[in-house]
């Protein structure tokens, strides 16, 4: 009997990548691109500064709303309210205990992130449907008690300003600037933050959780906590970005679907999420950018826009679902911003 | 106005709300949709029958003729184009698409209707009421509604126990699958479901128009105290819908006679206490997720 | 005269996981087939495919000379399949008579009406109007079958009847079986107990890993042949 001697085949290597020379090369052009952004009060015209804070403000919704969907799968339809106490929050401070408004805007986004764990204590527990109009009964609720408030400061209905706390220690111009350098900080930290959590092992309990949450808690994945967390974040982030409505306008009001605590906030984050991709990190970022130029260079009525904002969101839910950035990312297998892992064969 | 007063009216209003809610809770129960746009749906109707009455100058009721029907049809086109591909694209999407759908329509009413109020006459019954005594005066039309609301709810418990639809119904919402196994198909009966939540949707409508002025954007609100009334009366009863909805109708109207501010406050806040007591009442799970948050 | 059934290289995904390998066979007017094999083996979803609650990846499925492979499954109920599904999945909170109605939807012709299935199953006779969650695994087998059997079907597909139900009920229900195979029916059976399924089938038909390994007539297949197809082994043929 002969014995052929069989020959073992060499075992194929693997190599788990974080970062590709793609994402390398973006990520320090974000950076860049983030550093130059910060000379534009010196570079830039008034007006294009002004218009530049809207984007930012909306990129941090956007971010904030993709963060709760797209990664935490809770739709909410109530994170208005968080923006509310992020303006009405500044206002307290400012006007109210005459602090420097943009500590003031500090504060108010840390109320923020505090009023949002009773409110996930409350919502969390709930599915779908449920969860997102609890959400919105939440803003509701916030809504109608800041414009029951008698005091003066924060102007019950009729609304409020915080002209006064920034005009007494402001140019116009300075404001712009300030405001200008805290919205752009406030995004860059904010992309920060959530960079650092999706990489984390946060990053993949979310996954999990997202692909199928019993059996991720069975694997002992904390579910509620990561939901918490996004939750918190989600709010405190809304609430920055109420803020910075506040020192972009200086005048707001509470009730009324264009109000800071409106609805009209919400619709405009799920479009910018739809449009650039849920559940990605880059998306919201490119959905921000494509409603801001929509808005700044499509001059239509406001009740025909939000026609067709809606009508495109619901067009990319139904037939473009993984949003522009999601069908890129898929088709080509790129990723621009590195939170996931890459696994690579061969040598 | 004593609080018996308030208790009366309470109910009174919880039958507007079960009314309301019919709709979004048979869709739920059948399909497991939250539709968001059920209270801009309503609307519709109020606003359809308030064109119809302004330019045939016929009375509000006999505006439900084409109104209902018209609403059938809505409500079957709309799940078979709209609600449909959501359905199969995923849990969260019907969610997005219902919502766009919302602010699509409250744009649009405010678009061809202006943002004013308007209102629709009751009839000869609106400024009738029953004196029941010197503190208690119960308007006839709420009693009516509650009457409409009954028979709503009782016409749909009669359709799902007895009919054939009835069992479709029961059957699709329980097993899918199985029920086209057996042959019945899935796609119409959900159409179906969505033809009669809408028609629903559009008569509470037409009353919402008779018992208070209505704008594009009441939509929004009459959803919210719709699906409060859903939850608190435990989701996915067809009975728990009037409860709940009295229970609000009852918070509502405490409220208002605290202050006249905290009328939907009060109702908001109810809601999220049930929430709250219901998530409690799980307290295994709560002390075993407590653990694991330490 | 061309089969009632014919199945040619059908290809079904479950999943990502390929079930149901390029499979073919065809099955005559009143003859009765038994599908056996082990755990995973594709049976159950080939007969869903059959059914039209599976869409296939490829192949055809051919009905009384028709091509139903793109019709779906409520239709399939009208052109005369029925299919009792694998653990029952009656429908909980309606009545068993309610279980049996809504399966009349399919408005086909034939004698099978409430009636008359309770006379085949009299066991269900005193159970009209419980709700179907609090019957027994013999009862449900039963009220399940009736349903299928209310479409007033030309081919009958029953995945796994015996699961879950002690041995005497198992005899029950094969014994109401007897009298629809022996009525003319025409029946495609998954059975895991080979004893059963050898001794109502005029054929088997052995699946592993998605593929039919072995078929023949009832006469023609000895245990030992079917058992080793089950369980994949080779007898090597004796070296010269």
């Amino acid at each position: 009997m002969s014995e052929t001697a069989v020959a073992t085949p060499a075992a194929p290597s693997f190599r788990v990548q974080r970062w590709t020379p793609l994402s390398i090369a973006f990520t320090g052009g974000l950076a860049g691109l983030v550093a130059v952004l910060a000379f534009a009060p010196v570079m830039l015209g008034e007006n294009t500064q002004y218009n530049l804070i809207q984007l930012y403000f909306l990129a941090i919704m956007a971010m904030m709303w993709n963060a709760l969907a797209g990664y935490g799968g809770l739709v909410s339809v109530g994170q208005q309210g968080f923006i509310g106490i992020g303006a009405y929050g500044a206002v307290f401070f400012s006007v109210q205990h005459e602090m420097n408004p943009y500590l003031s805007m500090l504060l108010a986004t840390l109320v923020g992130a505090v009023v949002a764990i009773p409110v996930a204590a409350v919502v969390l527990w709930l599915r779908n449907g449920a969860f997102a109009i609890a959400t919105w009964v939440v803003a509701e609720a916030f809504a109608i008690l800041v414009s029951l408030d008698p005091n003066p400061a924060i102007g019950g209905g009729t609304g409020t300003s915080a002209l006064l706390p920034f005009n007494l220690r402001y140019t116009p111009s300075q404001r712009l600037h300030y405001t200008y350098w805290a919205a752009l900080g406030a995004v860059a930290v904010l992309l920060l933050l959530l960079f650092v959590l999706l990489r984390s092992r946060l990053g993949g309990s979310l996954q999990a959780i997202r692909d199928d949450e019993e059996a991720a808690a069975s694997v002992g994945v904390r579910v509620l906590l990561g939901k918490g967390i996004l939750f918190v974040v989600a709010g405190a982030g809304c609430a920055a970005a109420g803020t910075i409505i506040l020192a972009w306008q200086l005048s707001v009001l509470p009730l009324g679907p264009n109000s800071v605590f409106g609805i009209n906030w919400t619709a405009r984050m799920i479009f910018m999420v739809l449009v650039g991709g849920l559940g990605t990190f880059e998306g919201p970022i490119i959905g921000a950018v494509v409603l801001y130029l929509l808005q700044t260079y499509v001059s239509i009525s406001g009740v025909w826009y939000f026609v067709m904002l809606g009508g495109i969101a619901i067009g990319f839910a139904l037939l473009l679902p993984r949003g522009i950035w999601g069908t890129i990312q898929e088709r080509f297998n790129v990723q621009l911003l590195p939170v996931g892992y890459r696994l690579r064969t061969g040598d | 106005m004593t609080w018996v007063a308030d208790l009366v009216h309470g109910i009174f209003l919880g039958g507007f709300y079960a009314l309301l809610a019919a709709g979004l809770a048979l869709m739920f129960g059948v399909m497991r949709i939250i539709n968001l746009a059920h209270g801009s749906l309503a609307l519709i109707g109020a606003y359809m029958a308030f064109l119809l009455t302004e330019h045939l100058h016929i009375s509000t009721y006999l505006a439900l003729a084409p109104v209902l029907p018209g609403a059938l049809v809505v409500g079957y086109v709309l799940q078979r184009t709209m609600l449909e591909r959501s359905l199969r694209a995923g849990q969260l999407v019907p969610l997005l698409t219902t919502f766009g759908l919302l602010i699509v329509i409250a744009n649009l009413l405010q678009q061809f209707f202006s943002p004013d109020v308007h209102s629709l006459d009751a009839g000869r019954i609106g400024p009738a009421s029953w004196h029941v005594s010197s503190e208690l005066s119960i308007p006839w039309f709420d009693v009516l509604t509650l009457g409409i609301a009954f028979s709503v709810l009782g016409g749909l418990h009669l359709v799902l126990r007895v009919t054939q639809l009835g069992r479709e119904l029961r059957a699709t919402a329980a097993d899918a699958d199985t029920a086209e196994l057996v042959g019945v198909n899935a796609r119409a009966v959900y159409a179906r479901a969505t033809a009669i939540a809408v028609a629903i949707a559009a008569l509470a409508g037409v009353f919402y128009g008779m018992r208070s002025a209505f704008d594009p954007n009441a939509g929004a609100n009459e959803l919210l105290y719709a699906f409060e009334a859903v939850v608190i009366g435990g989701i996915g009863s067809l009975w728990g819908t009037l409860v709940g909805g009295i229970v609000l109708g009852i918070s509502q109207e405490i409220g208002a006679h605290i202050n006249q501010e905290y009328f939907a406050l009060a109702g908001h806040v109810v809601f999220l206490a049930v929430l709250v007591a219901r998530s409690a009442s799980s307290a295994p799970r709560i002390r075993y997720t407590l653990r694991r948050f330490a | 005269m061309s089969a009632l059934l014919q199945v040619e290289s059908l290809d079904v995904r479950h999943g990502l996981l390929q079930a149901v390998r390029q499979v073919s066979f065809e099955v005559a007017e009143g003859e009765t087939l038994a599908l056996v094999g082990a755990n995973g083996a594709g049976k159950s979803t080939l007969l869903r495919a059959l059914a039209g609650a599976h869409r296939p990846a490829g192949g055809r499925v051919v009905f009384e000379g028709r091509d139903i492979t793109a019709m779906p499954a409520h239709r399939r109920v009208k052109a005369g399949i029925a299919l009792v599904p694998e653990g029952r999945r009656l429908f909980p909170d309606l009545t068993v008579e309610e279980n049996l109605r809504v399966a009349g939807a399919a408005h086909r012709d034939g004698r099978w009406t409430v009636d008359e299935v309770l006379e085949a199953f009299p066991l269900l006779q005193p159970l009209r109007r419980k709700r179907a969650a609090s019957l027994s695994g013999g009862e449900q087998q039963a009220t399940a079958i009736g349903r299928a059997l209310m479409t007033n079907p030309r081919l009958l597909l029953l995945d796994e009847v015996s699961l879950g139900l002690a041995p005497i009920v198992v005899e029950g229900v094969y014994h109401s079986l007897r009298g629809l195979i022996e009525g003319g029916t025409t029946i495609v059976l998954v059975e895991q107990d080979l004893a059963r399924a050898m001794g109502v089938a005029d054929r088997v038909a052995c699946m592993l890993e998605g593929r039919i390994v072995l078929e023949g007539a009832r006469g023609e297949l000895t245990r030992e042949q079917v058992t080793d197809a089950y369980f994949g082994l080779r007898r090597a043929e004796a070296s010269a």
